[in-house]
């Protein structure tokens, strides 16, 4: 990498996060409240092992009362006409645009990953998708489930760490544009920017008890979409979570969505527009830490150009910036807990006893905090456990394959399917791979790019349910 | 560009009928406009700040070609010119001088004594600047008036509508022609600089190939654009010159320079395109030898972000001079 050319740090204020306080209880009712329990859990940044605050972990009595509240609010909230929700769901769309800086900051501290990214791409997508289902509020007769579309009732909604903020949007908007009140509960190594918009709630005036927010880790999760007050539950998180939330509705009335795991193809074609591709696979592995559900984080490369894909590909990884999440220059921030380290940490040790080929660029990692650079596997066969395996980290497996079929056999060989990448400058084999491909979004000529008006789902192992666009709405609708 | 490095003969081969020349030209890898406009503004993002802001505009100044290329220049305007390119800033003698100044071929002699001893290069456009639209042997005449004149670099343009017509080889030959015009008596040679005019030739596709067919040729540096027309040099035609040339060192060992010219007005423009250079190609390209600004006002503006940086104010306009 340049030595001639260093660019001086350019640091974000922490102070733009605004106050943190040292502990915090739950949002309940349109209150800040204490727990009823007295266990507390501690969030930390993850650059620093700094701790944030303290905050509470939810009983099985906080659920209960974020419920009841969830319920009572439901039959006035239900009955507003669509006009008056759509104007709150502005309002908030209004108001996280205002406070974009603020958020943005505080999300990189809680979570380590850039402000790049927090402040260019989850930011303006999270009030992006206040702003779609505001709109869709007052038409809901015309999304096409029938004249009278009705709301489901009481939303309990668990939404993971990688993308605190923007998985509250996904979650939170459609749910209030369809009528229904909701219990979220953010994950436990991130609270703070959920906590932050109970308060953008109450600014927007939002009537009582249609937001709740409440705090905790799995037990409390567990205790919240095994309520039987809830209608509906709906989970981002893991497969095996996923699986067990499942068992637990089984046989019940109530509703779920689930969007879990997976383990993206990128498949780049020998005419592929190289340098391009190449930043399709950066973006699709190092993006957000490769802490994405959707990452590409299996490359499956034509043999033919898999020498020249792969030394283009280390050329621009060697220019990735790993460090300090505030500054705006770095590409790739710290990883959300020393949990998720080791257990990333345990599976590129297992690629390397498998056999595949390690290598990341020379990067000088923290002291403190948890880091992990970028790292490429080579030589890696379908069999080893780093190409079935969701890693959740910067680490990509690469693969070859020879023919088109081979490439959608491949892709396809997996338990997931959440979403795949096609690289190719020939339209018709874009369509023809793209309609063999058994995921739910494929992304041609590019990768990891969200829009509030695009459903996102999977299959198999990846989940069931849509979020985003008008089949969004149906999650949260008794159709 | 494949990864097995391209033999010299190698290279003779690809250009030994208009048939392989476009064959290889046709057979470069392909740009995804969408993703290339994408990189190009990304890299636009890199903050800059302090240190490495006061490092690059100095950089930035050491890389301007200082242009004046109007149908009123005079004698006395390239004079002022050239004592503009030694001593950018009469404030502050600590300001870098320019790596050269681009004239008309006619300018070259009262340039070359403006400039007296003074380590700063001669450039001037030939070949029929800027529409190219002449015969072989004016555009010969007029790079040999040139080098005759002492300029120690020839901007050349290529005839565009003989490239978007696909006549590769005829550009490939002009190109070949005008280096060997550029070799003075003495053997040792003006540097030539092929420009493209990246704003007529469209797609980043077509910007590509001709990058590769200039290299090809002989360019010791390629250029976007004559400053002449609506569209010159932006972050993403730039974008592609810069990976031809790292892929065209890669393949034959050749090193080439670049040069975006056009429409570059302010340091953050400036800073923007050096991120690029700094992050695609890295040191080796990062000198005045191997990247070049095509600019007549950048220098101003680079030089009053200086003084800013010095003095933690911001001075204006008349605090540099005109010209």
């Amino acid at each position: 990498m340049a030595q001639l050319f260093e660019y001086a740090p350019a640091p974000e204020s922490r102070a733009a996060a605004g106050d943190i306080a040292s502990t915090y209880g739950h949002y309940i009712d349109g209150e800040f409240v204490e727990s009823t329990g007295s266990e507390a859990l501690k969030t930390v940044d993850p650059s620093t092992e700094e701790v944030l605050a303290e905050f509470a972990q939810g009983t099985e009595g906080d659920v209960d009362r974020a419920v009841a509240a969830a319920r009572k609010a439901f039959t006035s909230w239900s009955a507003l006409p669509g006009v008056e929700r759509g104007k709150y769901l502005f309002r908030i769309a209004r108001i996280i645009q205002e406070r974009s800086r603020e958020l943005a900051v505080l999300e990189s501290i809680d979570n380590g990953k850039p402000i790049k990214e927090t402040r260019d791409v989850d930011l303006p997508l999270v009030a992006a998708h206040f702003f779609y289902y505001a709109g869709w509020a007052d038409k809901l007769e015309f999304a096409g489930y029938g004249p009278n579309p009705r709301p489901v009732g009481v939303a309990a909604q668990v939404i993971p760490w990688n993308f605190p903020l923007l998985m509250l949007a996904w979650k939170i908007a459609p749910a209030l544009a369809t009528g229904n009140t909701v219990v979220l509960k953010p994950a436990e190594t991130t609270p703070l920017t959920a906590l932050r918009f109970a308060e953008i709630c109450r600014q927007a005036g939002l009537p009582k008890g249609v937001v709740n927010i409440v705090t905790g880790d799995g037990r409390t999760g567990a205790a919240l979409t095994g309520h039987p007050g809830v209608d509906k539950v709906a989970f981002t998180g893991s497969t095996e979570v996923g699986r067990a939330i499942a068992r637990t509705l089984a046989g019940t009335r109530t509703r779920l969505s689930l969007e879990l795991g997976g383990k993206a193809a990128n498949i780049v074609f020998d005419d592929a527009p190289v340098d391009q591709a190449v930043e399709g696979i950066v973006d699709g592995i190092f993006f957000n830490q490769g802490h994405v559900c959707c990452a590409g984080s299996r490359l499956l490369v034509q043999e033919s150009v898999h020498d020249e894909v792969l030394e283009a590909l280390k050329r621009r990884m060697s220019t990735l910036r790993v460090g300090d999440p505030l500054d705006k220059n770095t590409d790739i921030g710290a990883i959300n807990s020393a949990a998720q380290l080791a257990r990333i940490q345990e599976l590129t040790t297992a690629g390397e006893a498998e056999g595949a080929e390690r290598w990341s660029p020379s990067c000088e990692l923290p002291a403190a905090g948890y880091w992990f650079a970028p790292t490429v596997f080579s030589n890696v066969s379908a069999t080893h456990r780093i190409a079935r395996e969701e890693i959740f980290g910067p680490v990509l497996s690469v693969l070859t394959f020879r023919t088109p079929e081979e490439a959608v056999a491949k892709a396809n060989n997996t338990p997931y399917g959440l979403s795949a990448g096609i690289w190719t400058e020939k339209g018709s084999r874009i369509l023809w791979t793209a309609s063999r491909l058994r995921a739910g979004v494929v992304w041609s000529n590019t990768f990891n790019k969200f829009d509030p008006t695009s459903p996102f789902g999977g299959y198999k192992e990846s989940g069931y349910g849509r979020e985003g666009g008008r089949h969004g709405l149906e999650a949260y609708l008794d159709v | 560009m494949s990864s097995s490095p391209l033999s010299a003969s190698g290279l003779a081969e690809i250009a030994s009928s208009e048939a392989s020349l476009r064959r290889f030209l046709h057979g470069l890898p392909g740009i995804d406009a969408v993703g290339l406009q994408a990189r190009a503004a990304g890299l636009g993002t890199r903050s800059i700040k302090t240190t490495a802001k006061a490092y690059a505009i100095d950089l930035a100044i050491s890389m301007i070609d200082l242009t004046t290329l109007e149908g009123a220049d005079t004698p006395g305007k390239v004079r002022s010119l050239c004592q503009k390119a030694r001593n950018p800033d009469p404030g502050d003698p600590s300001v870098p001088h320019t790596a050269a100044v681009c004239v008309y071929p006619d300018m070259v002699p009262i340039a070359k004594e403006a400039l007296g001893g003074a380590p700063i290069n001669v450039a001037a456009v030939a070949t029929a600047f800027p529409s190219g639209r002449a015969g072989l042997p004016v555009k010969l005449a007029d790079t040999a008036e040139a080098v005759a004149a002492g300029a120690d670099e020839v901007d050349m343009v290529i005839d565009r509508g003989a490239f978007l017509s696909g006549r590769y080889l005829e550009i490939y030959e002009l190109i070949a022609e005008i280096k060997k015009a550029c070799v003075r008596p003495d053997g040792t040679a003006a540097h030539l600089k092929v420009i493209f005019e990246t704003g007529e030739l469209v797609t980043y596709d077509n910007i590509r190939r001709a990058s590769w067919l200039a290299m090809l040729a002989g360019a010791d540096f390629i250029k976007t654009s004559t400053g002449k027309v609506a569209v010159n040099a932006t972050p993403a035609n730039t974008l592609v010159l810069l990976e031809a040339v790292r892929d065209f060192r890669a393949a034959t060992g050749v090193q080439v320079g670049v040069k975006p010219a056009g429409g570059i007005r302010t340091t953050k423009d400036a800073m923007k395109y050096l991120v690029m250079v700094n992050e695609i190609l890295g040191d080796d390209w990062l000198s005045p030898d191997w990247f070049r600004f095509g600019a007549s006002s950048l220098l101003n503006d680079l030089l009053m972000q200086r003084q800013k940086l010095a003095s933690g104010r911001y001075s204006g306009p008349d605090y540099v001079t005109v010209d």
